[in-house]
């Protein structure tokens, strides 16, 4: 059965197991490989999406449960203001290590940022720990939404 | 053999100067007629385009480690070429070719400090000799910079790029005489270079193993033995074949995976969601006799048992232990002991190999030491190592797991059996963590002298570890040099082996990270007991500058000097005054340790409220010789080793059995640490000395686990002699 959704702003329509993750459709389906499976069970974070503008993550989002949704991955993230500032400020800082679990950090920081575009450190620290980073790059990921926070806020000014 | 085949010998010789003893033969290749519009090769590292941008080869794998980036700055710094000229292309696995390209033990810097340096200035010899020669005028009136020759007494310039063609053709200098820039020259060298794959990793590319994708590619799972060791005796694939998208069903038992038994059934199909949900349809059968009986509890109890007998081998006698005990003022005794632990590489194992229908291997592998990776498959599948390919992916995290090359063997056994298709093997989590090569666990009985003066005098060290034969297991030694043994009159470290069925490995800073927390956790008690504090007491044991030698011969000394200077440094940096702390719930500790060539000394400070440990601050001494080499990624290993560290020390849960078989399933019960247990600072500092520069991938990670130890006695008085660190 054919099932349509929206990714980074294009409309796509996949047929296949609707039980099928989002993460494996976006890898094997979309040809989209920059969200990164990581744990299988939603402990890890690495394939973090943002689905209708919450952050989810896509190996515990059936296909179905994708249908007709907007969504936008580590590809499409710069296509929105916040999104580039976040993903500019990872650059800047130049935040990873391996790398491995980043596309899921910038997708989480992008999701919050857009909810609370100056967030208090405790907000930082809850919109961030689902994501894991085996490298530990934790202090330069709370610097760059430092910097991502500033840099949306003299935009908006 | 003519002089120039010589000398572009020797070219290759120095760029494996230091490393292991490697044959090789001379394979440069080299650019054709001048005027070419492709690009010119000088030596096998560097290749000139014809826009003067400079394309430089990374030999070695990149694991997050940022030697992708830190190799081609020491050859672009030679070359004398501008960074921004610089583009950077991941080398295949040749080490014929490029010399050792692993990426273990914090190696990549001492062994390449030199050699990428004289590669680069190779290259940039002979770019001047062919001015030299084009202009009529001595190669020494010539200089160079950003990527251009120029003849200051006739004020002439010429792009390396117009001479390329030339150079190319140029005889190759001998790099033991090449000339090498001061370091108060460097441009590139010490100042800050972000990760040249940052731009590529945030904007998603498929960079890492799991991404490779060569055309027609299908996926594997598997469904592995449970019990590491166990044997495949006799599965039914009738259910699984009919699954949608499952294509074949393969054993994978060939040979022995070397140092591992990781017998398996692979399941192969068009889509890796759809074999591994198939796999449930699998049924498997395995022999685990005489396997079976291994338990994390049967462990615990046999080293108990153990600790109280006599060791069953000497490692270290100098002396008479007993007797200086017997003698001592004081005498200090405790027990510790640390779990095994998994590796938890955030991308799970997996490896991509082509079969191609000539008999030739071509492998797209996140692997750390595909040298080793190739020989293994070599021995294991029968085939010459000189038809495989190795095309080395960025890696999604190393910490010593991939220097294994179990997954690229199986992934080698599902190749072979689909010839002409590409296949790419994924565990799952739970496979991942359970079929690891585990840090072995280990147990210590110290006991240690201190005389009426606070002075150290005798130590003894019942090591409890996993072995066979009188050997340790990879991993699960301790060197006989452990300091303080060394500095001491009256030693005696011995050991005693277990068995066990599961298979050890390189965790990031192997051994150092539970010997570390043993030695000095135990010191700190017996700076108590000796009435002092633990920098003044490893200060009074250094002793006057000296040079202890390593029991390994490939290791380098313990120098007492350097010891010393990062433990004032750190004293110094952190306010340290060795009084207690003053505020209740609150703790400062002190850690020393030397591993992989780097001399490190941290100070912790932490605060435990309900039982709760928060780490606040840590800070770090450092002494890695002459020259940090990109202070950006010097910073970020650093942070990270130490963040690692506390995570080893008080999140990571211990990997456990239950007949034979581990019982960790995920990220649930094999926590890791994240951001909210981060420590407000880790700050640092260097103690630069006139040294080869050497690694920072590990050296930072040991000291911090006792130095958080040392930390909860002086915050509760609670003496924590057990990882993982809890007050529960």
């Amino acid at each position: 059965m054919a099932i349509s959704l929206t990714v980074n702003r294009k409309a796509r329509t996949v047929d296949v197991e609707p039980d099928k993750p989002l993460l494996w459709v976006l890898r094997e389906d979309l040809n989209m490989p920059g969200t990164k499976f990581g744990c299988g069970a939603g402990l890890c974070g690495a394939c973090t999406v943002i689905l209708n503008g919450e952050a989810v993550r896509s190996c515990q989002t059936p296909l179905a449960d994708a249908a007709g949704k907007d969504i936008v991955t580590i590809e499409g993230v710069t296509a929105s203001p916040v999104g580039a500032k976040v993903v500019a400020a990872w650059t800047a800082l130049d935040v990873p290590q391996c790398g491995y679990c980043q596309a899921g950090q910038i997708m989480s920081a992008t999701a919050l940022l857009t909810a609370s575009p100056k967030p208090s450190a405790d907000e930082v620290t809850a919109g961030m720990a689902g994501n894991i980073c085996r490298c530990a790059t934790y202090l330069r990921i709370q610097k760059a939404i430092a910097e991502a926070s500033k840099a949306i806020a003299g935009a908006s000014a | 053999m003519n002089a120039v085949s010589v000398s572009r010998r020797s070219f290759l010789a120095a760029s494996l100067a230091g490393g292991a003893a490697l044959t090789f033969e001379a394979k440069l290749a080299f650019a054709a007629a001048p005027g070419a519009t492709e690009p010119a090769m000088l030596g096998v590292f560097v290749s000139i385009e014809p826009d003067n941008s400079v394309t430089i080869l990374a030999k070695n794998p990149e694991i997050g480690q940022g030697v992708k980036t830190m190799l081609p700055m020491l050859i672009a710094e030679e070359l004398d070429v501008a960074w921004s000229q610089v583009r950077i292309k991941q080398a295949d696995d040749d080490g014929a070719k490029y010399g050792p390209q692993f990426a273990g033990g914090s190696m990549t810097t001492p062994l390449n400090w030199l050699p990428a340096r004289q590669a680069g200035a190779g290259a940039r010899a002979m770019l001047v000799a062919a001015a030299a020669q084009q202009w009529g005028v001595t190669a020494a009136s010539l200089t160079t910079s950003e990527g251009t020759v120029k003849h200051a007494a006739s004020g002439r310039s010429i792009t390396y790029a117009a001479l390329a063609p030339v150079a190319a053709k140029m005889a190759a200098p001998d790099l033991e005489k090449v000339a090498l820039k001061s370091p108060k020259d460097f441009k590139i060298v010490g100042k800050p270079r972000p990760g040249v794959d940052t731009p590529a990793i945030v904007r998603g590319e498929p960079l890492f193993g799991i991404d490779a994708h060569p055309a027609g590619m299908l996926y594997a799972a598997m469904v592995k033995c449970p019990v590491i060791s166990g044997t495949l005796k006799s599965f039914d694939d009738a259910a699984v074949r009919k699954e949608k998208g499952v294509l074949a069903v393969v054993p994978i038992t060939d040979g022995e995976i070397p140092a591992g038994k990781h017998n398996a059934v692979a399941i192969v199909g068009d889509s890796w969601w759809r074999v591994h949900k198939a796999r449930e349809k699998l049924s498997v059968q395995w022999d685990t006799t005489g396997f079976d009986g291994f338990s994390t509890e049967g462990y615990t109890a046999q080293a108990k048992a153990l600790l109280g007998a006599a060791p069953t081998a000497d490692l270290f006698k100098a002396g008479n232990a007993d007797a200086a005990l017997a003698k001592s003022a004081k005498v200090v005794t405790a027990d510790y002991a640390y779990p095994f632990l998994a590796h938890a590489t955030l991308e799970p194992q997996n490896c991509t190999a082509l079969w191609h229908e000539d008999g030739k291997l071509e492998f797209w592998a996140p692997t750390q030491d595909p040298a080793t990776a190739r020989g293994d498959i070599a021995k294991v599948l029968g085939i010459d190592p000189a038809s495989m390919t190795i095309h080395m992916t960025r890696i999604g995290g190393g910490f010593g797991r991939r220097l294994m090359s179990d997954f690229m063997i199986q992934t080698a056994c599902i190749a072979k059996a689909v010839p002409g298709r590409p296949v790419k093997l994924l565990y799952d989590r739970t496979d991942d963590l359970r079929n690891d090569y585990f840090r072995p666990a280990g147990w210590h009985r110290m006991t240690a002298g201190v005389d009426a003066g606070g002075a150290l005098v005798a130590l003894k060290d019942h090591f409890i570890t996993f072995g066979e034969n009188g050997k340790p297991m990879r991993a699960a030694g301790m060197l006989a040099s452990e300091f303080p043994g060394p500095a001491l009159p009256d030693v005696h470290y011995g050991v005693s082996y277990l068995k066990t069925n599961v298979t050890t490995g390189w965790l990031r800073a192997p051994t150092s990270n539970a010997v570390a927390f043993v030695f000095q956790g135990f010191l700190d008690e017996v700076a108590e007991a000796a009435g002092t504090d633990l920098p003044s007491l490893m200060i009074k044991t250094l002793g006057a500058p000296r040079k202890f030698p390593s029991a390994d011969p490939d290791e380098p000394a313990f120098d007492t000097g350097r010891a010393r200077g990062v433990v004032e440094a750190v004293s110094k940096f952190a306010g340290w005054t060795g009084k207690r702390s003053a505020t209740p719930g609150k703790g400062r500790g002190f850690g020393f340790y030397f591993s992989h060539r780097g001399y490190f000394a941290e100070v912790v400070d932490l605060t435990v409220k309900d039982g709760a440990i928060t780490i606040d601050k840590v800070w770090v001494a450092g002494d890695i010789g002459s020259q940090v080499i990109n202070p950006l990624n010097a910073e970020h290993q650093m942070q990270g080793a130490v963040i690692d560290g506390i995570a080893q020390a008080m999140v990571w849960q211990p990997i456990e059995q239950k007949a034979g078989a581990v019982t960790q399933e995920n990220f649930g019960d094999f926590p890791l640490i994240r951001i909210n247990q981060t420590p407000g600072d880790v700050a640092i500092t260097w103690v630069v000395t006139d040294n080869p520069p050497t690694g920072l991938g590990e050296p930072t990670l040991p000291p911090v686990i006792p130095a958080i130890a040392n930390a909860i006695k002086d915050a509760t008085g609670k003496r924590l002699r057990c990882l993982p660190l809890s007050l529960a």
